[in-house]
């Protein structure tokens, strides 16, 4: 009886019925520009963002993070202006996230200073005695590897030179160490003696999060 | 080897690595839901919950969920087919380089080399590996189809086809990425893209690991442990082409009201409520099968592993098109609800039905009765009350979380902080670590249960 007794057949049959959706809802779109449209005012990562995304991402943050904030009335209130598909022309992988046991991320850039960044890191529970945040403090004593740095952009394709790479690198270590810098305090307290001086783990994933969702008031302000 | 020239040492094999991964992945799964209301267990940074989770996902669904199939899909294939495995060493060398895989999957998720892409977080030198594993299985599977002594391919056979095509396709191109290191890669899609890919991905990949093979044994073992066929021959055509042609439009409602282009949204709410008349087929199909013979839930304990199983699956395949829908998505996404949903599918459905599976094939592959029907009831009302208590603990705390998400004063400013609404679900949390342990209880029986049967003494050696 028909290709019920033809396995080849019956694979090579299986395979068409599955691509139809396949094709028209994931393959086709990735040809369409309007499905990832990209802005001028949204930049690419700095070499120190992007080492801070590459930690969010071995930390497995985006399991309690989203990172899409939706045209929800109360969700605007919560977490800002709702999220554009013209700020993750630069997001490779994605990090919008499927669950929220911690809040949204995506409009977290500049709404606190540093210092409350490394407090928080260092001890969430220290800030709120409730919050079931792992804590993070190891993080500020790892120096942080930059080592791949350039490969990354390159390959990520932001089109940053090896000088530019290690410009934004010494003056990102020369901001944070600077005996000026707004979060000094916050920071040589979570930060152990002997790497005060260096780039740690812990100074690359706040640059990060201070970088997102920045850009798009920009975007907006212009429009 | 025996008499039929079957090779039960492969399917031996894949079933107690099934035990072994699906006990790891449950006991981080307690350790993760523990530390859910009390963070001081994230003792070191391989112990956080970020990097613990994906072990617990990764443990499950490749280690358990797939050599769970493996290991039904060996027995099927040759009892289906009437043929020996044509390539009993391939087999072999499959099983050994698949628990190497999984153990080194979890050694480097919890080292935090993470992709991020739920349900595809390894690096790309095991996603090379699984690739070469998947082909290795592939090889048999088409081989043996090929020199099979029985004309027609049973419903079953139909189901592994497609879930050997369908992987593939799916696992190679959600992981296409450009290496930097050995232990580091970027997806080769951005922003919207990347998100689109990787839920066509995410949302197939539990269909065809959870949905698909459960079915194919479904319909092996249900007729098998109660001497009941089928109902409806006709029925199961309709449904096995209709759901895996309208699965893969689906994906994109893990991703309501982001910036993803809405009409690939919509399409994918339209299809989730298609995937209900498929998906009741197949429910409709088991409960007909047992017309006139419901008695059997009483007298035959596997009856209703596979009964309650399929309900579950009824349920999960009625609630997922339902949490597709705008307005009740926009309610229930991010919350715990989500997770409960998930569990019901898992614990309810995928471990309900290759535990009768298991306790159908063991005992038959090594000639033996099963150690003890008693212990298999007591498992089975453990998983059962374990399950629900954790499903409906989530439920309701999905509940009240969306509710503070949204709930406003009269003055239009929300009364809830995001602490607030999180610090009210510990109270959920503990109850479903406690729903957790009852049900690992459950599963510490069943893998006693048939490691006692596998080394009690042959029933033919006795007689």
């Amino acid at each position: 009886m028909g290709i019920n007794s033809k396995p080849v057949v019956f694979a090579v049959i299986s395979a068409l019925v599955i691509l139809v959706g396949t094709v028209v809802t994931v393959f086709v779109p990735l040809f369409m520009p309007s499905t990832q449209p990209v802005s001028r005012f949204v930049k690419p990562y700095t070499a120190i963002e992007q080492e801070g995304r590459d930690i969010y991402m071995r930390e497995g943050c985006n399991n309690c993070h989203t990172q899409t904030v939706r045209p929800l009335r109360t969700e605007v209130l919560r977490y800002g202006e709702y999220s554009k598909a013209e700020e993750f022309a630069w997001d490779r992988p994605f990090l919008w996230g499927s669950r929220r046991t911690g809040p949204d991320l995506n409009r977290i850039g500049g709404k606190y200073p540093d210092s409350w960044h490394y407090k928080h890191m260092q001890s969430p529970q220290g800030m709120f005695a409730l919050s079931n945040m792992p804590p993070y403090g190891w993080l500020a004593a790892n120096r942080l590897d930059v080592s791949n740095s350039f490969r990354k952009t390159r390959i990520l394709g932001y089109g940053y030179s090896q000088e530019q790479v290690n410009q934004q690198i010494a003056e990102y270590k020369a901001r944070v160490t600077a005996s000026g810098y707004d979060s000094k305090e916050t920071r040589d307290l979570v930060t152990p003696a002997g790497m005060r001086g260096d780039l740690t783990e812990m100074d690359a994933i706040i640059a990060y999060m201070q970088k997102l969702g920045r850009d798009v008031k920009s975007m907006e302000a212009k429009q | 080897m025996n008499d039929t020239g079957y090779d039960y040492s492969i399917v031996r094999g894949f079933a107690f690595s099934a035990l072994l991964w699906l006990i790891v992945g449950l006991a981080i799964g307690l350790w993760i839901a523990f530390e859910m209301f009390n963070p001081a267990l994230n003792i070191t940074p391989w112990l956080s919950f970020g990097r613990l989770r994906v072990v617990h996902t990764n443990a499950l669904g490749l280690g358990f969920g797939l050599s769970g199939i493996f290991a039904t899909s060996y027995y099927m294939l040759q009892r289906l087919t009437r043929t020996p495995l044509p390539f009993p060493r391939l087999a072999k060398a499959h099983l050994y380089l698949f628990d190497i895989a999984i153990a080194l999957a979890a050694i480097s998720l919890m080292a935090g080399m993470n992709t991020t892409k739920e349900y595809a977080e390894l690096e790309w030198p095991l996603d090379i590996g699984v690739v070469v594993i998947w082909v290795m299985f592939a090889i048999n599977v088409f081989a043996i189809l090929i020199k099979r002594q029985e004309k027609q391919m049973y419903i079953s056979l139909w189901y592994l086809i497609a879930m050997t095509v369908t992987i593939a396709v799916l696992y190679i191109v959600n992981n296409l990425e450009i290496p930097v290191t050995l232990f580091k890669s970027y997806s080769i899609y951005a922003g919207a893209n990347d998100a689109n890919v990787e839920w066509w991905y995410g949302h197939n990949i539990v269909g065809f690991i959870f949905t698909v093979p459960v079915l194919a044994m479904f319909y092996y073992f249900l007729p098998k442990a109660t001497g009941l066929p089928i109902y409806s021959h006709r029925l199961s055509i309709v449904s096995f082409w209709s759901l895996i042609f309208a699965y893969l439009w689906t994906g994109a409602h893990h991703l309501m009201l982001t910036p993803l282009p809405e009409w690939i949204q919509t399409v994918a709410i339209a299809f989730s409520i298609f995937l209900i008349a498929p998906s009741w087929g197949s429910v409709v199909n088991g409960y007909y099968t047992l017309q006139g013979n419901w008695d059997q839930m009483r007298s035959n304990y596997l009856t209703k592993f596979f009964i309650i199983g399929i309900t579950f699956y009824g349920l999960q395949t009625l609630q997922g098109p339902l949490q597709g829908l705008r307005t009740l998505n926009a309610f229930f996404h991010y919350t715990d609800w989500v997770v409960g949903h998930v569990h019901m599918g898992t614990m309810g459905w995928v471990a309900m039905i290759i535990s009768a599976s298991f306790y159908y094939m063991i005992p038959n592959i090594m000639g033996r009765e099963l150690y003890s029907i008693r212990l298999a009831n007591i498992h089975f009302w453990l998983i059962l009350v374990g399950q629900l208590t954790w499903t409906i603990t989530m439920w309701i705390g999905g509940i009240q979380q969306g509710a503070m998400w949204k709930a406003t004063n009269p003055d239009g400013s929300l009364m809830y902080s995001f602490l607030d609404a999180l610090t009210s679900l510990y109270p959920y949390y503990r109850m479903r670590f406690a729903g957790g342990v009852v049900y690992f209880i459950g599963i510490l029986i069943f893998a006693w249960n048939l490691v006692q049967t596998a080394r009690q003494k042959p029933a033919a050696a006795e007689a």
